[in-house]
């Protein structure tokens, strides 16, 4: 028979692992709980009492959805920008050998070692000093300018593992340099960029510290979210949220779902 | 970095063979590379250049700016507002550590033992980044609040008692001290830790625990001399990219904290935003730059891994 201390510590792992998973989704379940809240006041942060009002009308707040279309546009432009440039990037760094790679290498090392406000300060400091409006345009450059160094890391990752005699086989059987890269270097690089793309667009559209510097007066949905946390937080705020949390649960599960099924479908 | 020129020459012949390139075969990297180079160099290099002279003029926001070489800036700057960069590091430092304490167990836990439950927790873990942060931090405002359930149990367990004494939290509240500060920073960057220690746990090769095993090592010391210096890369990189934005935020402190718990980046941001006092705000900003890249250098020589990305 065993004791339960031999069990707790033959199952710490897993007990403090649970632990950890459970913080990581608690505000979660509570973001999805409050969506069904009818709060008094401006403030949704005390349980009232049961409603569907918020789900039955979630662009029933001003402004709310525009800023979340406008967030939405720039995320896939965003992620369109950082995608191209960052790809080509790391087929460079990768695949040719020039001179400046170091200084290239740590050019693109550094956005990802600064804090985001001392990025986001210094890109106002220049469109202050140019006079550039701020809104839409500043708001997209600045999200390629940081979405770009996290597209070259996850392509360059899948670049550096794949093997280059396959390319090698693509010319050896006559495959234009075109060809080659079209039928063969792309679809294995795509997971790569695709993982790049994904994680461009979550951090575009979840930006705030960079919007914050650079939006004017230009409200993007998470300057919405902070500016209700001021003003009052409307109940539809928890709907968008519990609606983002299903639909990347889906999306990903979904995603895995498919590559399993391709790799099962491979003979080995 | 300063290996010696030849070098490189060796590591050429182990890709694949280039056949007499033409001078157009030799610019294609420089044609890849333009696009990107140049818009890191326009909206990243260049905005640092205008910042450094930002924060060497003197003025006012009516008569306008100049560049006066007004370095005494940065020393007014940094007396001024040390006890905010102090808290910020402060913060900032605890926070990684609690993210390495509670994220490397969840990080083992999917690496070895989850078994067909590893999917469903990595995506558990990576959910929240495409669910705006800013939401699930006020939502910490619902789950701390005063009187709470949860601030009930940690009050009849003396937790408070403890974090009181240690100045971290003031009686019987939670919300507005740095406390929550912490645990709102911890929350936010823990997926920025267990990702890359994931990462490098599922790198190991069970065996090497087997082996160990066969040698009587008990559990623990599998883990003390095997596993964790193996994860060492993930725990270099896990900790900074919690660390390094981390001492920048200004969302945790704002939403969760009161005034005793402003951070440097809350400073940075309300000079620059609100009391636009443009030099002053870009000085802070290049002392926090410059603290954050000296402890990042110390911290990579000291743990002697270089391959970090």
């Amino acid at each position: 028979m065993k004791s339960a201390t031999t069990w707790l510590r033959r199952n710490l792992v897993v007990i403090a692992g649970l632990g950890t998973l459970a913080y990581l989704i608690l505000p979660n379940v509570v973001v999805t709980v409050f969506s069904f809240n009818n709060p008094t006041g401006r403030f949704n942060y005390a349980w009232q009492e049961f409603s569907l009002d918020a789900w039955k009308d979630p662009c029933g707040v001003a402004d709310m959805c525009g800023s979340l279309s406008l967030s939405l546009q720039i995320a896939l432009w965003a992620t369109i920008g950082a995608t191209v440039l960052g790809t080509a990037i790391a087929f460079a760094m990768v695949r040719y050998r020039f001179r400046g790679r170091g200084a290239v290498n740590s050019l693109i090392f550094l956005p990802m070692a600064m804090p985001e406000i001392v990025m986001a300060a210094s890109l106002l400091a220049l469109f202050l000093n140019m006079g550039i409006q701020l809104g839409f345009w500043t708001i997209l450059i600045a999200h390629v300018m940081f979405c770009l160094s996290f597209v070259v890391a996850a392509v360059k990752a899948r670049v550096l593992s794949m093997d280059p005699r396959l390319e090698e086989a693509a010319r050896d059987l006559y495959a234009g340099p075109v060809q080659t890269f079209l039928r063969v270097t792309l679809p294995i690089a795509a997971p790569g960029i695709a993982a790049g793309a994904l994680l461009s667009f979550a951090l575009s559209f979840d930006d705030f510290i960079i919007t914050n510097f650079n939006s004017g007066n230009t409200v993007t949905f998470p300057m919405f979210v902070w500016g209700s946390a001021q003003r009052g937080t409307p109940v539809q705020i928890n709907v968008i949220g519990t609606a983002m949390f299903v639909i990347a649960v889906l999306v990903v599960l979904g995603g895995q779902m498919v590559a399993n099924r391709r790799k099962k479908a491979q003979p080995k | 970095m300063t290996a010696p020129a030849t070098l490189p020459e060796v590591a050429v012949s182990a890709e694949p063979p280039v056949h007499k390139p033409s001078l157009k075969k030799r610019l294609v990297p420089y044609w890849l590379l333009l696009p990107g180079i140049l818009w890191l160099v326009v909206f990243f290099v260049l905005p640092m250049v205008y910042q450094a002279s930002t924060s060497v003029q003197t003025g006012s926001l009516e008569e306008g700016f100049k560049v006066t070489w007004h370095f005494q800036t940065y020393w007014d700057a940094f007396t001024e507002y040390y006890p905010q960069f102090l808290r910020s590091l402060l913060y900032a430092g605890t926070a990684t550590a609690l993210c390495l304490l509670l994220g490397y167990p969840l990080a083992y836990l999917i690496a070895f033992k989850a078994g067909r439950w590893r999917n469903l927790l990595l995506v558990l873990v990576i959910a929240p980044f495409f669910t705006s942060f800013l939401i699930r931090t006020l939502a910490w405002k619902t789950i701390l609040a005063d009187g709470g359930p949860v601030v009930g149990v940690l009050n009849t367990v003396g937790f408070l008692d403890v974090t009181s004494w240690l100045g971290m939290t003031e009686g019987d509240r939670v919300l507005a001290t740095p406390l929550a500060v912490v645990c709102g920073l911890t929350y936010n960057f823990l997926p920025f830790m267990i990702l890359p220690l994931y990462t490098s746990l599922e790198r190991i090769d069970t065996r090497l625990h087997e082996a160990a095993g066969d040698l009587y090592a008990r559990p623990a010391t599998v883990f003390r001399k095997v596993t964790f210096p193996l994860s060492m890369p993930g725990v270099v990189s896990g900790t900074l990219l919690t660390f390094i934005p981390a001492s920048g935020d200004y969302v945790n402190a704002e939403l969760l904290g009161s005034t005793d718990t402003r951070m440097i980046g809350n400073v940075i941001q309300s000079q620059y935003l609100r009391i636009l006092d443009y030099p002053t705000a870009a000085a802070l900003s290049f002392i926090l730059m410059a603290i954050v890249l000296v402890m990042v250098t110390i911290y990579i020589r000291r743990a002697g891994t270089e391959d970090l990305v």
